[in-house]
This record gives C-alpha cells, sequence and structure tokens, in this order.
C-alpha cells in the first residue's frame, strides 16, 4: 500500500530532486569531443568497420563480401600479392597500412534490416572506435547506415547497394558509391532487349518491395516505355517472402509477355525459380516466346538459381571473367586464398576498401572532410571496371556497365553468367538533377568534432 | 521517502545509482586489454538498456500484474517510434514534442486494440494482441509506405519542413540545444568511461518511470490488478467488473511501449518497420520472464541481459576466438574454437536460449529468484555464526506464468 502524505516540505524536496536531475544531461552538452574529429586514430593502428548480412537474403553476398574486406586488409597491411594494389592508377599505397598506420577491422552482421544494421555500425562507432564503415548489400540498410554516418561523422563507404536513391534523394556527404545503380541498368539493358525481342512487348513486373525495387522498377519501365513496350502490371512483393507461386501464377493470364524480376539474392532465386517451374519460359504468348529479365543478375544468384538462369538477360557491375589487369590480379589473389572466383558484392567492397585508403593517404589524414575532398571528383584506373569517376556533385562513381547473359553451356560451377555488351558510360549517364534522382541534398561533410 | 515504504525507497535508491553509475560498472576493464571486447559501457547500448527498461517495466504491468500476456507490445514502441520521428519532421529535432505525441498516440492504439482484445482472455487475448501487431507491422512495412517509408525506415531530410528548426540549432535530436549524441569521455589511465547526454536523460526518465511503476505495484489500483491475475471468477462474483481495470493496466503500458519507442526515435532519429515485428514482441515477453515477471526490478534486469548478449556475444567472431586461445597448440585451439564457435557470433541467440531453459526450469522466479536464493544462503550461513537466522527469504515473487 502507498502511504500517500503529501506535505508541503515533501513536496520541495521532491520537486528540488527532479529540477536538479532534469538538469544533469546539460553540463554535458558543451564539452562533447574534443578531438579534431571522430574517432581520430592515435595509436599505431586504425580500425575499420565491416558491416554486412549474415543473416537474411542477402547473407550469401554478405559472406562473399567479408571475404574481399579481409584479403583488401591483408593487402594494406602488405601481405599477399597485393591484389588490385599493383594494377590501381593511383600509387600512393605503399602496403605499410594506411599513412603508416596497421590496419585492423572489426566486423557486425546486418541482419538486413535497418535498425540493426544502425545498432551495428553504431557499436562499431562508439565502441571499436572505427573511423570509416562500410558495407551493406542491401539498399534499405546502406541508406540507413550512410545517415548514421553523416550524423555520426564518419565515412561510409557502400557496398552492394543499387537503388538510385542511395546517390539520389537519400544522398549524403559523408557517403560513397562505387557500385552502379538501377538507372544505369536500365539504361545498359534496354538496348540489348529491344535488339533481341523486339519493340512491341508487354512487360510484366515483380519488385522487391523497398527504395531498390521501386527504383529499379522505375527505371527500367521508363527504359522500356521509351522503346515502345508496354506495361501489363507492377506486383510489389515482401523482401521476405520465400514463396513466389501465387505471385507467379497471375502473370499467365495478364497477356504479357516478358517478366521482369526486380529481385536480387535469395529472392530472385526463388522467384525465377517459381517462374520457370510455371513453365513460363515454354509458353507462346502473343505469338512471341514468353521471356525473363532479371535487371540485376550476380554470380552468387546465378548459382543459387541453377539451370534455370540459362539465357536470362541482366546486368552487372563486374564479372570475374574480364581480362583487364585489374581484375586478373584480383580474380588471382582471390582465388589462391579461397579457392573459388569472387563475386561482384565481393568486387567493390575491395575497391571501396582501397580507394578510402588511397583517399587517406592522399589527403594526408583521417578526417571525413579530408577524404571526403580528395575523392570528390577522383579519376582513377585499373580496379576492373577501366576508367572511372567519382563524381563530386553526388559522390556517385561512373563506369562502364555489363550485360550478361546466362550461359547456354557453362563450363564450371562459376562459369554461369557470358558477357554480351561492356555498355560504354556516356550512355549510362545523367544528370545529377535527373528527375529519378532529384530532391536530395549532399549538405556538407561532417568530422564529428 | 516521496510516498514510498522503507524496502521500496532503497530499492528506488539502488536503481538510481546504479543507472548513475553505469558508464564505470559496465565499463570494467581497460582499453586494450583482452577482456575489453566485453565492456558494454558505450552510449548505444547504454541507452539501449534503458530504455527496454522502460519498455519491459512497462510490459510488467500488464502481465506481471494482471497475468494478461499480450504478444503484440512491439506494435505500440513501433507507433511511439514512427510518431517521435514524424515530430522531428515536421517540427524540429528537439525531442520533447517527438515524445509527447509517441506516448499519446500508442496510448490511443492501446485503448482501441485493448478494448477490442480484452473481451477474451488467456491464450485468445495473446492471439488477438498478436494478430493487431501484425497487422500494424504489415500496414508499416508496405501498405502505409507513403507514412511510414516501409522497408527503408522513416528518417529525416533536409527537405523536412521542420518549422520550428533554426540555424542554429543542431541538426541531430536534441534537448533544448543538448545534443543527444554528445559524449563526454573521461580517460583515467588505461581506462575510459564515456557519458553520454542521451543516456541520461534516458536513464532519468527510466527512474521516472520505474518509481511510477512502484506507486502503481502499491496502490488499491495495482491491488485489484494483482485480484485479477489471482481469481477472476471470484471477482466478478464480488460484483466487481474487471474490464476496465485490465484496459487500464493494458493502455499504462502501452504508453510505457510509446515512451520507449520515441525515446530509441529520439537517440537515433530513424524509424524501421522491424521493431514492431512479432519477434521484438517475443523479445519484451522473454526479458520480463528471464528477469522476473511481477517483480519491481525483474523486468529491467531481464532487458539488460538480453541486450548485453545481442550486442556483446554477437560480436565476438573467429578472428576474436583465435586471439583467446592461442596460446592452446594449434590443433587444440581449432578444436576448442569449433566447440565454441555456434554459441557466439551469429549462434548467441542459441547461447540466450539455453540460458532462457535453464532459468525457466531452475529459476521460475527469474533472475530476481536467483538473486533472492542466493542472499538467503548468505543469510543463513551468517545466522548460524551469529544469532538464529531470521528466515527473511519469503518476499513477494511471483511465479512466471
Amino acid at each position: 500500500m502507498s502511504n500517500s502524505n503529501f506535505t508541503r516540505r515533501g513536496l520541495l524536496k521532491t520537486s528540488a530532486m527532479a529540477g536538479g536531475a532534469l538538469a544533469m544531461p546539460t553540463i554535458f552538452s558543451g564539452a562533447a569531443w574534443g578531438a579534431g574529429y571522430m574517432n581520430e586514430p592515435t595509436g599505431s593502428t586504425v580500425t575499420l568497420g565491416f558491416n554486412v548480412p549474415q543473416s537474411g537474403p542477402y547473407a550469401d553476398e554478405g559472406a562473399d563480401e567479408l571475404r574481399a574486406y579481409e584479403l583488401a586488409v591483408e593487402h594494406l597491411n602488405g601481405g599477399g600479392d597485393g591484389g588490385m594494389m599493383n594494377t590501381f592508377s593511383s600509387k600512393a599505397l605503399k602496403g605499410n597500412g594506411i599513412l603508416g598506420k596497421k590496419v585492423e577491422f572489426v566486423t557486425g552482421d546486418t541482419q538486413t534490416k535497418s535498425d540493426a544494421a544502425r545498432a551495428s555500425a553504431k557499436s562499431m562507432i562508439e565502441k571499436d572506435g572505427a573511423v570509416m564503415i562500410t558495407g551493406g548489400s542491401s539498399s534499405g540498410v546502406a541508406i540507413a547506415v550512410q545517415g548514421l554516418c553523416q550524423e555520426a561523422g564518419v565515412i561510409f563507404m557502400a557496398g552492394l547497394t543499387h537503388s538510385n536513391d542511395t546517390t539520389g534523394k537519400d544522398k549524403k556527404a559523408n557517403g560513397f558509391r562505387h557500385f552502379f545503380n538501377g538507372y544505369m541498368s536500365a539504361a545498359a539493358l534496354a538496348p540489348v532487349l529491344e535488339a533481341r525481342y523486339g519493340t512491341d512487348r508487354t512487360a510484366y513486373h515483380l519488385t522487391a518491395d523497398y527504395t531498390w525495387g521501386w527504383t529499379q522498377q522505375e527505371s527500367i519501365q521508363a527504359a522500356t516505355e521509351a522503346m515502345g513496350w508496354q506495361t501489363a502490371n507492377n506486383v510489389l512483393t515482401p523482401l521476405a517472402t520465400t514463396d513466389f507461386s501465387a505471385y507467379v501464377a497471375p502473370v499467365l493470364n495478364s497477356g504479357a509477355d516478358v517478366l521482369v524480376l526486380n529481385h536480387y539474392g535469395g529472392n530472385m532465386v526463388n522467384s525465377l525459380t517459381s517462374a520457370v517451374q510455371f513453365g513460363l519460359r515454354e509458353k507462346q504468348v502473343n505469338g512471341k516466346d514468353f521471356e525473363i529479365v532479371v535487371p540485376l543478375y550476380s554470380r552468387l544468384m546465378a548459382r543459387g538459381a541453377g539451370e534455370n538462369v540459362k539465357g536470362i538477360f541482366g546486368s552487372t557491375n563486374w564479372h570475374w571473367s574480364l581480362t583487364d589487369e585489374g581484375s586478373k590480379a584480383f580474380v588471382k589473389s582471390f582465388g589462391e586464398k579461397y579457392g573459388f572466383p569472387p563475386s561482384q558484392a565481393a568486387h567493390t567492397v575491395y575497391c571501396q576498401t582501397m580507394l578510402y585508403a588511397d583517399a587517406a593517404e592522399r589527403a594526408g589524414t583521417f578526417n571525413p572532410c579530408g577524404i571526403a575532398q580528395a575523392l570528390e571528383g577522383f579519376k582513377f584506373d585499373g580496379l576492373g571496371n577501366g576508367e572511372t569517376e567519382y563524381r563530386a556533385e553526388d559522390h556517385q562513381c561512373f563506369k562502364d556497365v555489363l550485360v550478361v547473359k546466362g550461359k547456354d553451356n557453362p563450363t564450371s560451377e562459376f562459369d554461369l553468367l557470358e558477357i554480351v555488351e561492356i555498355t560504354p558510360r556516356a550512355q549510362v549517364e545523367y544528370a545529377v538533377d535527373h528527375a529519378m534522382f532529384a530532391g536530395g541534398d549532399l549538405g556538407s561533410c561532417n568530422p564529428g568534432a | 521517502m516521496l510516498g514510498l515504504e522503507k524496502k521500496d525507497t532503497s530499492l528506488l535508491i539502488i536503481v538510481a545509482i546504479l543507472t548513475m553509475f553505469a558508464p564505470f560498472i559496465l565499463n570494467p576493464f581497460p582499453e586494450g586489454s583482452a577482456l575489453a571486447q566485453f565492456n558494454a559501457g558505450y552510449p548505444d547500448l547504454m541507452q539501449r538498456f534503458v530504455i527496454f527498461g522502460i519498455f519491459a517495466i512497462g510490459f510488467n504491468i500488464l502481465f506481471g500484474l494482471t497475468g494478461y500476456l499480450s504478444f503484440g507490445h512491439a506494435a505500440f514502441l513501433g507507433i511511439g517510434s514512427y510518431s517521435a520521428v514524424w515530430m522531428f519532421k515536421l517540427l524540429g529535432y528537439n525531442i520533447i514534442p517527438g515524445i509527447v505525441l509517441s506516448v499519446i498516440t500508442s496510448g490511443l492504439f492501446a485503448l482501441l486494440i485493448g478494448y477490442i482484445s480484452l473481451r477474451r482472455s488467456g491464450i485468445y487475448f495473446s492471439i488477438l494482441t498478436l494478430a493487431f501487431a501484425q497487422m500494424s507491422f504489415a500496414l508499416a512495412y508496405s501498405v502505409l509506405t507513403p507514412l511510414t517509408n516501409g522497408e527503408t525506415g522513416l528518417q529525416v531530410y533536409n527537405s523536412d519542413p521542420q518549422y520550428f528548426h533554426s540555424e542554429n540549432m543542431p541538426n541531430i535530436p536534441h534537448l533544448f540545444g543538448a545534443k543527444m549524441q554528445g559524449t563526454y569521455s573521461l580517460e583515467m589511465g588505461p581506462w575510459s568511461f564515456d557519458f553520454n547526454t542521451g543516456y541520461y536523460l534516458c536513464a532519468i526518465i527510466m527512474l521516472g518511470m520505474f518509481y511510477l511503476a512502484i506507486r502503481i505495484f502499491r496502490s488499491p489500483f495495482g491491488l485489484m490488478l494483482k485480484a485479477i491475475k489471482t481469481n477472476q471468477t471470484r471477482m466478478n462474483y464480488t460484483g466487481l467488473n474487471p474490464r476496465p481495470y485490465t484496459l487500464a493496466a493494458f493502455v499504462i503500458s502501452g504508453m510505457y511501449a510509446g515512451l520507449a519507442g520515441g525515446l530509441m526515435a529520439s537517440m537515433d532519429p530513424l524509424a524501421g518497420a522491424e521493431r514492431m515485428q512479432w519477434t521484438a514482441s517475443g523479445e519484451v515477453v522473454l526479458m520480463t520472464i528471464l528477469g522476473g515477471a511481477g517483480t519491481l526490478i525483474g523486468p529491467v534486469l531481464g532487458a539488460g541481459f538480453i541486450k548485453y548478449f545481442e550486442n556483446i556475444f554477437s560480436k565476438i567472431n573467429d578472428t576474436v576466438l583465435h586471439q583467446w586461445f592461442a596460446f592452446l597448440p594449434d590443433g587444440m585451439e581449432n578444436f576448442v574454437i569449433t566447440i565454441i564457435h555456434p554459441f557466439v557470433g551469429k549462434g548467441w541467440h542459441l547461447t540466450l536460449g539455453l540460458l532462457f531453459m535453464a532459468v525457466v526450469i531452475f529459476l521460475p522466479g527469474g533472475l530476481v529468484e536467483g538473486g533472492q536464493r542466493i542472499t538467503a544462503a548468505l543469510r543463513r550461513r551468517a545466522g548460524r555464526s551469529g544469532r538464529s537466522g531470521d528466515d527473511a527469504s519469503s518476499t513477494d515473487t511471483t511465479p512466471a506464468e
């Protein structure tokens, strides 16, 4: 039982205590972060945070990213054969860590959930003193973590994120993306589809229901409609879906003759398998063979989907069968360490780590503002994609895009995709204020101090 | 003091001391040492401790007192978060309007959901709340995308109106200019202690909520709720209608959850739909049972326990294990690591599951019962050597359902 004995004296005492307690936090407000910038490395080491999905629909990509990160750290610290450090056009890296500091890393699981990814990134920044966060195999997660890094004042080097929004309406001054995006995929893919399937087609879209799916679908719909295709329908599917038969069945009677799967990772494997099981590929609609298109392709997905990917078109950021010096060096050192070729996810995060390290060397500091300055407008070559530029206005890399096709006669379990065309950079480039990217604001770089 | 009995006052003081000195207590190992892995005194995790503490205290008012097991409490947490972020988007980054609105909206939702769900009791009530929570999750995840930004999560953009925002105010959540992120690090030799504004704000609010919970537990209203748990039929026969009491308890605990959600958004201005999923609802049930349902301090302990596992054990990867066992011969090292591997890192759920089973089987009253058994054992030993023991172990523990 409570004993309610409210006296004047008691009330005064209580309110004085409460007032004092409320005033407490304000005494800390001024002294926040005395250092020059967030997590300035003071010892002989520098810590990077690798935040990748180790569970959920993108776990395969996450595992491969982690392998590439470990390889990159080994190369930066002077171990192994140096990989793409030898072919990189910038020669600032010496194999003695970054700015003479040995590179160490911490890892975290994003679970492909924005909340979990931010919690994991926060603990890397606050507990482990990470000066840069990188990773993410989902655009939703990448955007969430990019926002966090902007607030906290560390650099975010985006991993596999393909949504237009990452460097469009959600772009941030502390965030950088090497990977290509939905608009580029659509721009590269459309001419190839036109040449193979003609201009009189009706497309049915199945789209992963989050930022990447939305912008990917918007891009490919605009590009195909520009060449005369019709769009029958666009159905959004939740990211956590594993059984797509309910979504595939209606396609049969929709009158569409092309199915566009705006899915990635485990989603794409399941939806493609469903579509093939429903016999879509043997069907004839409007007197034409039914076709399936997967705008964003990766070897890991092709392996997951097995036989079903044969003859299906898509686009990719990079593929291990490329024969330039950078790609060969990377495939060789990755293959020697792990026994199989790297995926595009592995490639992009390896490049991002190298680009960050190189920018730090050239800037002579780990200060996010210095690094941002060194990366903005940076032109480089030798990292497997030919000549590439980090555009200063939106922190997006511009480079050639590969259009690929599921191989009809694979020679090994890794030889699943063949390159149909290398679309030159000029064809996939767009203005900073393009309608699909408008509405964002880069803001100014935040060193966190 | 403060209208509390002596025992409750000392409990409140103990909790106050623990929360105020948490930066010291949670960082016992010097930085750079091998055990620094187990330090939990960084701002984000400390904030989580107290925020989930509030969530669990609120849940315990419903579950611990009335025995109604709600499986959908995460919905209110999510609603609170979305309300707070919307206030940031519309009004500006001061956290007061956000927190106030989050409590109000979650209270309204709790009133609606409670009014319908409380027409049934027992397992049917649990299923109804679960259904409502999953409905809210589906709405937030895809249907209400313009309002919630779906899977990406609701966040604040530079282009948002923010009517009360001005140039000289910080561009992150703040309380009249005091940034929630602001951290003062105290270096003492190899030790480093972080004092974070956001943490202390949450901690003070949690203390207030803890005090409120004690008052509710000891009030005639609380006694009525306990009566509902003990024997609802008998209450009906005495001519008392239990429905208003349970509904009030449901709304209060919903508001607690909303407050926790609002605070979460204030510490990190992003609201994702995942925090409304059924796994999040299950988590608060685990916290309460693990700590001790129906006890005052139990839920807070349970919340701290689970969050510690989630954030610390999940970060022990193979590289860390190799560092620890580097002294063993190679074959032994790999063998030991193979054994431990499934229980740390990604496998932290497994460890937590085993611990949860052990607690439920051997300590049905949760961690609180464990604590009481230890003190009782110590007192018996002290009693044998000195005066004959007054066995005070019969403090009111209520076993978990």
